[in-house]
């Protein structure tokens, strides 16, 4: 099988890119989750106060 | 600390203590990371039988013990909300399964990659997979549950009774499935001959308490938002600077 | 009005679901129907070769007894919901566990005991021997009220709710994971000589353990939905 070749031929690559960047990627989409969740929150409710001032 | 801790519980204070905590936690966590890594990588030497594969375990084995940790924290806050009635610990619980939920796929995916080269097959039924591959679904089932709810007090009291029930169940999981098939039993921490080489321990320590750092930022990031949305119509909250601006 | 002994009280309930039920007959065949045709349906997949069909068959009748379990939850509360009945008894001074225990056991008897009957007739499709048959309707026996009884917290959490059955079983079938470990293991364990009596054990103790505690966490549950 082509993967497991590759896997004992390349350890430090495997682990890499398997396990740790695997995580700090999932690591990153959660940040990037979290700032975005503020953000449009934080729009949502300057939107509200706005129309809110201008009645 | 001799503070008064009921000044805390409500969402308004919360909210400013929360900011202010955030970067005293992300900023160690990644130095701490970046050091775990290079003692992980680094300084720690090769392990006898397994090679350099083993060295997975500095991000699998926090993860796995951090999405265990992270379920009972959340339940701890279920509950809390359930007796005393605090909206806040509710909100502590909903910003907290998001984060056990990933840490438990990271230690499942992780484990998948370290099984693979050291017993040859990505997946096994064993005690602890299979525990934690049912502590995801828990994490989903408590997600899902809140989210299909509309009124947010009833939301936050059925996923809080979920929660519960499920901690309940994660010890009964465990030791089911443990009597069942009993492979990983034997090969966690110990390793080559009796113990664990000093510098393995460091590094996975110090990955351990760097996760828990990043997991701590995190959540404290999420409840933020939690708290903004949940009290929106609030007066304390159009004050604030972020929302004037 | 006299007041009813917590006995008195379970039985009533009991026979009143029973009755209502029987009114609705449709409804609790098509859960055997269910049953019976999901475990049909693994020999038409896998094959019919018996030693593989006599090695799955414990897990593949459990699984289809969950399954049919969970299709059926979803009604436990629901009429009584929709009918103003539930907030009725959660009203009275009555014990309101008793009563969802009541409700519980009629489900159990409607929608569990049925597929205990069934199972050995499906058994025979997989060439089971009678020594396994017997231990799978030993566990079934104990093991479906447990899913009954967990089931009801579910059906107790998602009352009303769009996702509903699904959402259902999303919540519920990861509780009941060690009743199926423990109840196709013990077929497992005879299977292959070895003996059946500490699975059946541990499932008896979970069917304790669950006697005394869902009624009360249900109804816990029932209290949160409703207000």
């Amino acid at each position: 099988m082509g993967i497991e070749l590759w896997m004992r031929e390349n350890p430090m690559t495997y682990i890499w890119l398997g396990s740790y960047a695997v995580s700090m990627l999932v690591f990153a989409i959660e940040i990037v989750m979290v700032i975005n969740r503020r953000k449009n929150t934080l729009n949502q409710i300057r939107m509200m106060r706005n129309s809110g001032d201008n009645e | 600390m001799a503070i008064n801790w009921f000044k805390y519980s409500a969402p308004t204070t919360f909210y400013g203590l929360a900011g202010k905590l955030i970067p005293w936690f992300a900023v160690p966590a990644v130095i701490l990371f970046a050091i775990g890594l290079y003692i992980g990588f680094a300084v720690a030497p090769i392990d006898a039988t397994q090679g350099e594969y083993y060295r997975i375990i500095f991000i699998h084995v926090p993860a796995s013990i951090l999405s265990m940790f992270l379920y009972m924290i959340m339940a701890g806050y279920a509950a809390l909300g359930l007796i005393f009635n605090t909206r806040l610990s509710a909100m502590m619980a909903s910003a907290i399964a998001p984060t056990g939920a990933l840490f438990a796929f990271i230690s499942l995916w992780t484990g998948a990659l370290w099984g693979k080269p050291t017993w040859g097959v990505w997946w096994l039924w064993d005690a602890r997979m299979t525990s934690e591959l049912i502590l995801l679904f828990l994490y989903l089932g408590f997600i899902a549950l809140h989210a299909s709810i509309d009124d947010p007090r009833r939301a936050d009291r059925a996923s809080a009774l979920l929660a519960i029930v499920g901690s309940v169940n994660v010890p009964i999981i465990y030791f089911s499935v443990k009597w069942w098939n009993t492979l990983h039993q034997g090969s966690t921490i110990k390793f080559t001959g009796t113990s664990m080489h000093v510098a393995m321990q460091q590094a996975m320590f110090t990955m351990f308490a760097a996760c828990w750092l990043y997991a701590a930022a995190v959540v404290l990031m999420r409840v933020r938002s939690i708290i903004l949305e949940r009290e929106r119509n609030t007066t304390w909250i159009a004050e604030l600077p972020e929302v004037k601006r | 009005m006299k007041k009813a002994s917590m006995f008195s009280l379970f039985v009533l309930v009991v026979r009143r679901d029973l009755v209502l039920a029987m009114r609705r007959r449709a409804d609790v065949l098509t859960t055997l129907i269910f049953f019976v045709m999901v475990v049909s349906l693994f020999p038409l997949g896998v094959g019919p070769e018996a030693s593989m069909l006599r090695k799955m068959a414990p897990g593949v009748l459990w699984v289809a007894a969950l399954l049919s379990s969970m299709l059926s939850l979803g009604r436990l509360f629901s009429a009584d919901y929709l009918d103003g009945t539930l907030e009725q008894m959660m009203l009275v001074p009555q014990s309101l566990s008793m009563m969802v225990l009541g409700k519980m056991t009629a489900h159990w008897l409607v929608s569990g005991l049925p597929l205990v009957l069934m199972a050995p007739i499906l058994g025979v499709q997989f060439d089971m021997t009678a020594e396994t048959l017997g231990i799978l309707i030993v566990g079934l026996l104990l093991g479906t009220p447990i899913l009954s009884m967990l089931g009801a917290i579910g059906a107790a959490l998602t009352l009303g709710l769009r996702g509903g059955g699904v959402l259902l079983s999303l919540l519920v079938l990861p509780l009941c994971i060690p009743v199926l470990i423990f109840g196709a293991g013990a077929v497992e364990a005879v299977a292959t000589g070895l003996e059946a009596t500490a699975h059946l054990s541990l499932i008896g103790a979970l069917l304790v353990l669950t006697l005394a505690f869902t009624p009360w966490v249900t109804a816990q549950a029932l209290r949160i939905s409703m207000e």
